[in-house]
């Protein structure tokens, strides 16, 4: 095939980048190097349009071994050990095939994570879909989750926590997002940097076949109508040769004969094959011929940009090939040594004796574009003058009743019952809490979990979102107990070819940067979702975020479940009634405008840390942060949890009533303690400056608001649990 | 006493078991599928996972592999084998325990806490429990046992059912009958009552952390039992 400007455009390059190629090798590239210039330099692979502005977030800190830059991120939790988190996106694929795209979304994110040495000891996810009235919501969320589940489930890796949200902005582009942790010996841990001269190149895991190819280009485009010719570029998921994998692969690894290691994730061979030469500034020369095909015939620039799944590069030690065939032959895996490193700097590809592909590796990565896009910037909106009459005929019980069965405050047990989330035996504390918990395998150390996204706050005003965030997981991981440590990011936008777009990007950036910068909670991973896209509607800007927090003696772990009759209650944070973008506004008076809640870095962070004190000091029995629905959902959730209720006290608040109890003013937690530790906790508030309010005690069956005001648990759970079951056997 | 857990390639609940009999006294050794002998045991168990992937029957490659031999002679000649989960769906495979594990009757994985009620106790594995239920846990995607009409009158008049799901009373009609299973089956035993199949995971019941004790009652009373 004769290689021209139209044949680049249609593998998605712009013109000008087409001319950057032939400018930089100085001559026409050929099919095969197109190929490979197109998987180097699309959004997905290149960060092009975000690489910039990515530059402003905090990544360092005393606990990070590993930030931004590596298949992971890793952190130090103490005693040698570390863990390697990170979170990524699968979202095209998802929305074309559910169950394969979620399902190697999942594959794709533990190849991360025991690329670097560690066994995946937890996953997570986040997950978004359109309106449940659109008519492809249900099979695609059914889809997604038979897939994250049927990946997670045969890896033998427990999913502890998660994130479902619908909105019609996602109808046409939904949303997958799937984390993972993995658990490694501080000086074990693998990097994709190669070294060496004449090391050889070996190839492991499954067969390259024809699946899949393009995937990365694909990811990086806006959907339209022709988007079901798209599914031949989504790869089909194996778990069970995942799992193999993972095992070879840790055999291997307690060895000393690895140079480096790189999964194929996106863009396969190429982007694993040049990103170790390129960290290691050398060159790789490989022979196509010797990589193991499942179909015949395939070309070289198929099998350079085939997506297959489960396949690993290695640069090894000369003279361990043996070793290292013997352990992947027990595991009945693939196995090839199919060139080594040089020192050309180039990626020099041969296929039957010929020399298919000759470039060098700084242009592909070094000489990558990078653009300073246009974009907008989002003002503060105006906030909204709520007609206090709208109040006068609503019921509060009604209301709860309304938003704790609103599909995105609702029970998702259907969901997180479908994922394996006890396998390995050290979850102690399941899906449904603040965050996921698992023990430390044999200590008595656990980290704890928790991803989230606030896409309507996001949308309202970007930067104020992107703190919200931030603030969010750092809540969620200490209403259990744990010391936040570090966060991963999976940033979801539209085009960022649009400056409505871009702006929200760079803002919400902005907004996480500040907000991690403040806490003292680096960012170590990421990854970069733009076109999210169909035609000219983008989805609402969703940073979704991956917090991991420590907690040193898993006994000490706080739940959300009322404990016992006659404990306190109490609202850390000050309540201001908050109504603008919060679930109640929108949803029960019909009222989208306005801004988010503000976000104060100051209160957030002395809040979080005195409840941390105060945990610390045995004195809180149960936890759980105040998001959306405000004040009075936090407390239903605690009793649905804890199957006990609570008597409310005649508050002396001077806002309605409303505003108390569904406002969503940030930085609060809902604390129980008991009687006699009273005076002890408030002078603890009182040391620290922070504002508390006294909620009311905890019964054995009723939310009791006022006399006329009440109703069972029983009820509450009614309310909380049925909506999505319905929904998904109707 | 000494045990021995069975590790397929796609074995997930090997560490699991592992460390669940370790805790309650057993010397366990891990045998590899592609072993052909198996250290003398007191016990062997095949564990939870997806052995072989699973993508034909649950558990069917899995019965044909080198090792079921050896555990097919052992369990003949009286030697106690245990099959959770996977361990389960394998053991209806080789044709030692009858029945077959179809997909759960809702078509999705479930895994939650459910409650059993011990139907016979008067075998190595449950005799001398004080407690008739237990709270234990399910992750599976193909635990609905399913058997002839005939087949269930010769297990019902040889006393093989082990478990059946119930309420934490030991109540058991369909609103506990999480997969569809026929009469509630949880788990059931050959006619000797040397081998047992279940469904539920007892070793992620053997820690309060965790979701609670009822796995290590078993396993205590377990390891009596078989001194």
């Amino acid at each position: 095939m004769i290689v021209n400007e139209q044949v680049a455009i249609d593998h998605g390059l712009k013109k000008d980048e087409y001319k950057k190629i032939c400018a930089l090798l100085k001559r026409v590239p050929n099919i095969t190097e197109l190929g490979i210039f197109s998987a180097m330099w699309n959004e997905h692979c290149s960060y092009k349009s975000s690489r910039l502005h990515l530059k402003k977030l905090p990544t360092k800190g005393k606990n990070v071994i590993q930030g931004p830059g590596e298949n992971a991120g890793v952190i130090d939790i103490g005693d040698d050990d570390a863990i390697v988190f990170k979170i990524e996106s699968h979202n095209h694929p998802s929305f074309i095939e559910p169950y394969q795209g979620a399902a190697t979304g999942v594959g794709g994110i533990m190849r991360d994570i025991f690329t670097m040495g560690a066994r995946p000891i937890a996953n997570l996810n986040s997950i978004h879909f359109g309106s449940p009235q659109n008519k492809k919501t249900k099979n695609l969320l059914r889809g997604v989750v038979h897939g994250i589940g049927g990946y997670g489930n045969c890896m033998g890796v427990p999913t502890i926590a998660g994130q479902t949200s619908f909105d019609e902005s996602y109808n046409g582009n939904i949303l997958v997002n799937a984390m993972t942790l993995g658990l490694v010996k501080k000086n074990k841990i693998f990097y994709s940097k190669a070294a060496g001269l004449g090391k050889p190149v070996i190839y492991v895991g499954s067969k390259t076949g024809r699946d899949g190819i393009h995937g990365a280009s694909m990811a990086s485009a806006v959907f339209d109508e022709k988007i079901e010719e798209k599914k031949p570029t989504v790869q089909v998921g194996d778990p069970f040769t995942e799992k193999l994998l993972l095992e070879a692969c840790l055999e291997l690894m307690a060895g000393d004969s690895i140079i480096a290691i790189q999964d194929m994730g996106a863009a396969g061979l190429t982007s694993s094959s040049i990103e170790m030469a390129s960290k290691g500034k050398l060159g790789i020369e490989i022979d196509l011929s010797k990589v193991p095909c499942r179909e015949s015939k395939m070309t070289p620039y198929e099998i350079m940009l085939s997506e297959s799944q489960e396949r690993m590069l290695i640069v090894l030690e000369s003279g361990k090939e043996e070793l290292a065939k013997k352990i992947f032959d027990k595991w009945n895996l693939d196995f090839a040594v199919i060139g080594k490193t040089t020192n050309s700097k180039k990626i020099e590809l041969y296929f039957d004796d010929n020399k298919v592909a000759d470039i060098p590796i700084d242009i592909l990565v070094e000489n990558a574009p990078m653009y300073d896009r246009k974009w907008k910037k989002t003002k503060l909106p105006k906030k909204i003058k709520i007609d206090k009459k709208k109040f006068k005929n609503l019921k509060i019980i009604n209301v709860l009743n309304k938003v704790l069965s609103n599909p995105n405050v609702c029970s998702k047990e259907w969901i997180w019952q479908q994922y394996d989330h006890t396998v390995m035996g050290d979850t102690i504390q399941k899906p449904g809490g603040d965050s996921g918990v698992v023990r430390i395998h044999g200590t008595n150390k656990a980290v704890a979990a928790s991803v989230d996204s606030s896409a309507i706050y996001c949308w309202a005003h970007p930067l104020s979102g992107g703190k919200q965030i931030v603030c969010e997981s750092w809540r969620n991981l200490i209403s259990v107990g744990a010391k936040p440590i570090a966060i991963t990011n999976c940033l979801n936008f539209g085009s960022p070819e649009k400056e409505e777009n871009m702006g929200e990007f760079v803002e919400c950036v902005q907004g996480l940067s500040e907000a991690s910068l403040y806490l003292n909670f680096p960012v170590v991973s990421g990854n970069v979702s733009f076109y999210n896209q169909t035609k000219d509607v983008g989805i609402k800007p969703t940073p979704a975020i991956g917090g991991v927090g420590l907690i040193k003696d898993y006994k000490n772990m706080i739940t959300m479940g009322l404990k016992q009759i006659d404990n306190i209650l109490i609202v850390v944070g000050k309540t201001e009634g908050h109504l603008d973008q919060s679930l109640f506004a929108r949803e029960i008076l019909d009222e989208k405008n306005g801004p988010p809640p503000e976000i104060n870095l100051f209160n957030e962070k002395n809040n979080g840390e005195t409840i941390l004190k105060l945990i610390d000091k045995g004195l809180i029995k149960a936890a759980h942060d105040v998001s959306i629905g405000g004040i009075i959902v936090a407390l239903s959730k605690m009793c649905i949890k804890g199957k006990k209720g609570v008597t409310l006290k005649n508050p002396n608040y001077l806002i309605n009533q409303f505003e108390y109890f569904f406002g969503e003013d940030q930085g609060r937690y809902i604390i129980e303690i008991e009687k006699d530790n009273f005076k002890d906790v408030i002078e603890i508030f009182e040391k620290n400056t922070v504002h508390y309010d006294e909620l009311g005690t905890v019964n054995k069956n009723e939310l009791i608001i006022n006399d006329k005001s009440k109703v069972t648990i029983d009820e509450l759970i009614k309310f909380h649990t049925s909506w999505l079951t319905n929904y998904m056997k109707k | 006493m000494n045990s021995s857990v069975i590790t397929f390639p796609g074995s997930n609940c090997d560490r699991d078991i592992h460390v669940a009999l370790t805790k309650f006294g057993f010397k366990n050794k891990m045998v590899w599928h592609n072993d052909i002998e198996i250290p003398k045991s007191d016990l062997i168990v095949l564990p939870g996972g997806f052995s072989y992937g699973d993508y034909l029957r649950c558990g069917s490659i899995a019965s044909k592999s080198k090792i079921m031999k050896s555990v097919i002679n052992f369990a003949k000649s009286g030697g106690k084998v245990l099959g959770i989960c996977n361990g389960f769906q394998i053991l209806v495979e080789t044709g030692l325990l009858p029945g077959v594990l179809l997909r759960n009757k809702y078509l999705e994985f479930i895994c939650k806490n459910v409650f059993v009620k011990i139907k016979n106790k008067d075998n190595t594995y449950f005799k001398g429990l004080e407690k008739d239920t237990l709270k234990l846990h399910i992750a599976h995607n193909e635990g609905n046992y399913f058997c002839s009409k005939e087949q269930i009158k010769e297990i019902d008049a040889n006393n093989q059912v082990a478990l059946y799901y119930s309420d934490k009373d030991g109540k058991v009609d369909e609103s506990t009958n999480p997969n569809g299973s026929i009469n509630n089956i949880a788990g059931i035993f050959n006619k000797e009552k040397n081998i047992l199949g279940m469904m539920p995971h007892p070793e992620r019941m053997i820690d309060t952390a965790l979701s609670g004790e009822d796995g290590s009652i078993f396993f205590k009373n377990l390891i009596n039992n078989l001194r």
